[in-house]
């Protein structure tokens, strides 16, 4: 059983006090946040009164929900009413939405209590959450590494003890990798199974949002209270999101587990050999191990970052000083356009907007963006033809455990290597989740990503949890 | 020199993009930009004639729902996020009249 599980059991049947529990979170803030910096903003005071409210509603004979008293952390481009949400971008700095994110409305019905907004690359856009304007979170196994990124804060958070579970979105990678890297579960829900209502948009057809969590469990409950279809979002599936809980019992035997036999190269010896030992671990556990061929995943990289430039270089397009966030003044609308969005943006931001805004430029659009969806359809189509022959498929989450501060910063495409194993899930809008499966060099944590087709939630939380009773 | 794209396109995508790069980053960008392109062209081998471009993942289309009144967001509350508010309106710098 998940820690959040027993939680919200306790403090629903009243023998904890969520009042008690909180404290206990913020206490390790308060030890380890300077060092760590996991957040862009504590919520002390909200946490407790929330805490309190919850309490009252168990002792005056309420059910406050399934997450009870769970502390919970939301990753900074969560919209949040009345709380700056900056996506640690300088040109939302200050900001405050009007509305809740549909998930944040849900976490408050299920009774979670939010501690924070945690630390994010830029508007979602890199892999060790260096790109962030407020400055990198740190990786809580090792503070001279990343936490990976996009989503560095909500891992750090979870793997640090700030909360117990977080939110984070997944674009490319950016819930699984730093997952990976921060030795904790990580889950990109199937598109459209979370709706991305009220989450700041990145890349519209490849965000969404998912949990991290310490255990399988954990993630399973939070998945379920957030998923579910929501007509503030015109992506979201209607299709009923699958029941979990049986399947994190269920065991493997006769499950089908795919091997790539293409799967491109570039993952180091020590992940290498942790990902060999899931599937021997998953064998003996009564799985069928088959090989499969993926040809097209090698070329999920590039069309990638022609799709998501692309889509980011119009969705980026809002933020032009008129009607929220930052304002540089000029003569003229256009040139205060332009003053603002080059104050505000980011370097890696605005490279993705330049890049994108070329993808699609007249003259361009058919070599660069309209290959790649075609690429793309590719991609769905390989693994369409791999699922008629396993069940899930199993790659690393991350090429390599995490990595110093600086060693990918200067040169953009080796940053964007890091997303080589989780961007054609998002792709191709399947889940895909990674969980822990021991140490790799330096004694850090490598992840294994537990792929399936989409709404194949089930089966994967069914891999996902033996892997985690294996690990141990 | 760079094989892709020239500093002259780098510059009119920046204007597209309302981005001022300056001088200096604009070189820095054209490198990085030619160098990802460069990248980028592993999938010019690739034989794509006849393959239906994959937009989303969800074939989904026309969402609607019920005409139906609900109430917007707080109108005050949205402004107040505005960096330049004027009662219930955004104001801007002028648009036209600039350049004569």
């Amino acid at each position: 059983m998940g820690r959040a599980v027993e939680l919200a059991a306790g403090v629903r049947s009243g023998e904890v006090r969520a009042a008690d529990v909180v404290e206990g979170y913020l206490s390790a803030i308060d030890a380890r946040e300077a060092e760590v910096h996991a957040f862009n903003l504590v919520l002390a005071d909200a946490a407790r009164e929330r805490a309190a409210a919850i309490d009252a509603v168990v002792a005056s004979g309420g059910d406050p929900g399934p997450l009870a008293g769970v502390p919970v952390a939301l990753k900074d481009n969560l919209c949040t009413r009345g709380v700056p949400t900056t996506c640690s971008s300088k040109i939302l700095d200050g900001w405050r939405p009007p509305y809740d994110a549909t998930v944040v409305e849900r976490l408050a019905a299920a009774g979670a209590v939010v501690v924070g907004k945690t630390n994010l690359d830029e508007f979602a856009m890199g892999s060790s959450t260096e790109n962030s304007a407020f400055g990198p979170t740190r990786n809580p196994l090792d503070v001279s590494r990343v936490p990976g990124g996009s989503s560095g804060g909500s891992a750090a958070a979870v793997a640090a003890g700030f909360a117990e579970v977080s939110l984070g979105s997944d674009t490319g990678g950016s819930i699984r990798q730093p997952a990976a890297l921060c030795g904790v579960i990580g889950v990109k829900p199937t598109y459209g199974a979370v709706s991305r209502h009220g989450l700041v948009a990145f890349a519209s057809s490849l965000d969404q949002i998912g949990p991290f969590a310490n255990d399988v469990a954990d993630a399973a409950l939070l998945l379920e209270s957030i998923a579910g279809h929501d007509p503030g979002d015109s992506t979201s599936i209607p299709e009923v999101f699958p029941s979990l809980g049986a399947s994190l019992r269920a065991g493997v035997e006769g499950v089908r587990i795919g091997r790539i036999s293409d799967l491109p190269a570039g993952a180091d010896a020590d992940v290498e050999a942790r990902l060999e030992a899931a599937f021997e671990a998953l064998a003996a556990a009564g799985a069928e191990i088959v090989d499969v061929e993926v040809p097209a995943f090698t070329y999920g990289l590039t069309a990638y970052y022609l799709i998501a430039p692309a889509e980011a270089s119009s969705n980026l397009a809002r933020y032009d000083g008129v009607r929220f966030g930052l304002r540089v003044d000029a003569a003229d609308t256009n040139a205060m356009y332009t003053a603002t969005r080059s104050a505000g943006f980011g370097d890696e931001v605005q490279r993705r907007i330049m890049l994108g805004t070329y993808a699609l430029s007249a003259g361009y659009y058919d070599a660069y963006y309209g290959k790649a969806l075609k690429v793309r359809r590719l991609i769905a189509d390989d693994f369409a033809r791999a699922y008629e022959r396993c069940d899930v498929m199993l790659t690393p989450a991350s090429p390599s455990v995490a990595f110093p501060f600086g060693s990918k910063t200067a040169d953009p495409f080796a940053m964007y290597l890091c997303d080589t194993y989780t961007i054609p899930s998002n792709l191709a809008g399947h889940p895909a989740m990674s969980v822990p499966f021991g140490s790799g060099a330096d004694d850090l944590p490598v992840g294994v990503q537990v792929l399936a087709p989409a709404l194949g939630e089930p089966v994967m939380f069914q891999v996902a949890a033996e892997l985690e009773r294996r690990a141990s | 020199m760079s094989k892709r794209i020239s500093s002259d396109d780098v510059a009119k995508v920046a204007r597209l993009a309302r981005l001022d790069l300056g001088d200096e980053r604009l070189e820095a960008m054209t490198s990085q930009l030619d160098d990802m392109l460069g990248h980028f062209a592993d999938i010019d081998a690739l034989d794509l004639d006849g393959v239906e471009p994959m937009t989303q993942p969800y074939p989904l289309v026309n969402v609607l729902r019920d005409d139906t009144v609900a109430p917007g967001l707080d109108r005050d509350e949205v402004l107040a996020a505005a960096p330049d508010p004027d009662s219930d309106r955004f104001r801007v710098p002028p648009i036209l009249g600039l350049d004569g």
